[in-house]
């Protein structure tokens, strides 16, 4: 709780989308997606499943090569390079260099099993970054502190329940310093009562001053947390807004049944 | 409205909860203080537990598998018998050729061909395993053909053919292809060894093999593993080595110890290129003693050693890289039989601590 890491008004972390698309094989799954997301906000990508929301999220640190637009963080593009009139592809390397700066937390934590949770927290600083051993264990540990699991660092992740592990995946994913965390539906592969030490995480991240991007079915978290509402279907932005305006009063007639769907029972209790 | 209900649902709840629990406790607490044979006082007694804790467990009785181990005792038994009392099997001769000169020399040729050729096998094997594995098409069809052949010829095909190269070519050379220029120039006779053909023979052999295993092995880590890594930054060598080899190794290991085992035993098979290993050496040596069977014996014997020591590399190798896949690290035999002597010297008569 004590954050030392807390930036100063973020001043780094700014995403922006412009006109993204995305196909497999003959379907397009993102047909031309803008969306800014500015330094130290927190976006919460919701819709409904195959609508996108993920595959948009994996374009931003480049796992997903796009078609069509492009993506900058803080001006840079994500992926390619300007050489005069061209976007020449970045090189294996260059690319891995772009990730460190952009942390992912996934839907089934994969973390590594082999690795302990300490060593699978250091093992990207000292690989990626050229951080010595020693300096990066230390980091890993006060993350693990910060998550909450420093006395389970030499746990293996079978030993660990899922809350535990995808604790120790967003400890990992910080460990890079990143300006900018992409979340992957964090709690959908958790049980009911694992979701919400997940969740109590995230929320102390959005404080931070790192820049968040979280897609989710968690409709109570997003109203908490989001500075924006983002809501996704078939491939397209339907409507954006405030956690109060979009949840409260949905303009789009598709936003309004997909949240006559989803808000019903998480409001209702 | 329903939030008024359950207010008033809640207030009203505690109130009859007490004098229902009341009396239970009551003849609890005077069953305990020992006049257990008091009338109970009210009509609905609830059922107490009884306590078992003080009978003594008895194990289930399998009558059959006492019988189906006398069984098997008694085969083993005869089996061990005759093995030991028909003369015919001539131990005094095994005993003597055993640690004969010639027969470790030969020992050492096979132990030598095995560890060589099984190397570079699964060094050959794991780079037509990356190649099969990347995004070009020419690699993948290059080690999809490389497998093909060498999995569809016989390996003794495979041995004769290597040594009578000189025929198909008198000299091997290294230039410029399609030119005239030649750096140097050999007669393939003279570079192609009994043993060079032999090496290259199992080895070839062996990637074929091995490659497919690594594939399979490569193949079963979960593609989420690579993305992570990828997302972390982790380079591309790194991520092979250090994130999916180390779990691939898992479903590696027990085909690849199957492949080098079967790789001891396969090397008996230069004996074609008169070679003298050790089962070639063995031949020899019968065919001027005439004591075939002790001899083969010989021979037998030492590749089950070779193979118990090979096993048990393997049980350490495989429990090492199952660090992390399992919740708990199985015991190795040691551990297992300090905690047999040690729970069984306590407490003789508990299966269950």
């Amino acid at each position: 709780m004590t954050d030392t890491l807390a930036a100063p008004a973020a001043t780094r972390g700014l995403v922006e989308i412009t006109g993204v698309r995305k196909s497999f094989g003959a379907t397009e799954v993102l047909k031309g997606v803008s969306l800014t997301v500015e330094p130290g906000g927190v976006a919460v990508i919701v819709g409904p499943s195959g609508s996108g929301k993920s595959t948009l999220l994996r374009t931003i640190n480049h796992l997903e090569k796009v078609d069509g637009g492009h993506i900058t963080i803080d001006g840079q593009l994500v992926g390619y390079e300007v050489r005069g009139d061209r976007l020449h592809e970045l090189r294996e390397k260059e690319i891995l260099k772009q990730r460190t700066e952009i942390g992912m937390v996934f839907q089934n934590f994969n973390l590594f099993p082999h690795l302990t949770a300490l060593e699978n927290v250091a093992e990207a600083p000292v690989v990626a970054q050229g951080r010595s051993k020693a300096d990066a264990r230390r980091r890993g540990l006060e993350l693990l502190d910060r998550v909450g699991l420093k006395d389970r660092a030499d746990a293996y992740p079978r030993q660990l329940s899922g809350g535990q592990q995808q604790r120790v995946a967003i400890a990992r994913a910080l460990a890079l310093d990143p300006k900018i965390l992409l979340f992957d539906e964090p709690t959908s592969a958790l049980d009911p009562e694992l979701v919400n030490e997940v969740l109590d995480v995230i929320r102390e991240l959005a404080t931070s001053g790192t820049t968040l991007i979280i897609v989710t079915h968690e409709m109570g978290f997003a109203r908490d947390v989001a500075d924006t509402v983002v809501f996704m279907d078939q491939g397209q932005i339907v409507e954006q807004g405030t956690p109060q305006g979009i949840f409260s009063n949905p303009q789009e007639p598709r936003t309004r049944s997909f949240f006559s769907k989803v808000l019903e029972p998480a409001f209702n209790i | 409205m329903s939030s008024a209900a359950t207010t008033v649902a809640q207030s009203q709840q505690p109130q009859p909860v007490p004098p229902a629990e009341a009396p239970p406790a009551g003849t609890a607490g005077s069953g305990s203080g020992g006049s257990g044979t008091q009338a109970p006082p009210a009509a609905p007694q609830p059922r107490q537990a009884r306590d078992y804790s003080s009978y003594r467990v008895v194990a289930a009785k399998h009558p059959w598998r006492w019988v189906g181990t006398a069984v098997v005792a008694l085969g083993v038994l005869a089996v061990a018998w005759s093995l030991a009392t028909n003369p015919r099997w001539e131990w005094g001769v095994v005993a003597q050729w055993f640690t004969a000169q010639s027969v470790v020399n030969g020992l050492v040729e096979t132990l030598k061909l095995t560890a060589i050729s099984g190397v570079l096998g699964f060094v050959l094997g794991f780079i037509l395993a990356l190649m099969r594995l990347s995004a070009s098409p020419l690699l993948v069809s290059v080690s999809w053909t490389f497998s093909w052949i060498f999995r569809s010829t016989p390996l003794l095909v495979q041995m004769l053919l290597w040594y009578n190269l000189g025929y198909l070519y008198e000299k091997i050379s290294l230039g410029i292809p399609f030119t005239d220029v030649r750096f140097f120039e050999v007669q393939t006779t003279t570079l192609i060894s009994q043993f060079a053909a032999a090496v290259l023979g199992l080895t070839l052999n062996q990637a074929a093999y091995s490659a497919e295993i690594i594939r399979g092995g490569i193949l079963s880590v979960d593609q989420g593993q690579l993305e992570a890594a990828a997302a972390l930054g982790i380079p591309a060598w790194r991520r092979s080595t250090r994130i999916v080899l180390p779990q691939a190794m898992r479903a590696i290991l027990p085909t690849a110890f199957n492949e080098i085992i079967g790789l001891v035993k396969g090397t008996s098979i230069v004996y074609v290129l008169a070679y003298s290993e050790l089962f070639y050496t063995v031949q020899v040596i019968y065919n001027r003693t005439q004591q075939v069977l002790p001899l083969l014996l010989v021979a037998t014997l030492w590749y089950i050693v070779i193979t118990s020591v090979l096993s048990v590399f393997q049980y350490y190798i495989e429990r090492h890289y199952s660090k992390g896949a399992v919740r708990n690290l199985p015991l190795t035999p040691l551990q297992k039989a300090c905690k047999f002597f040690a729970t069984h010297a306590a407490v003789p008569h508990r299966r269950n601590p």
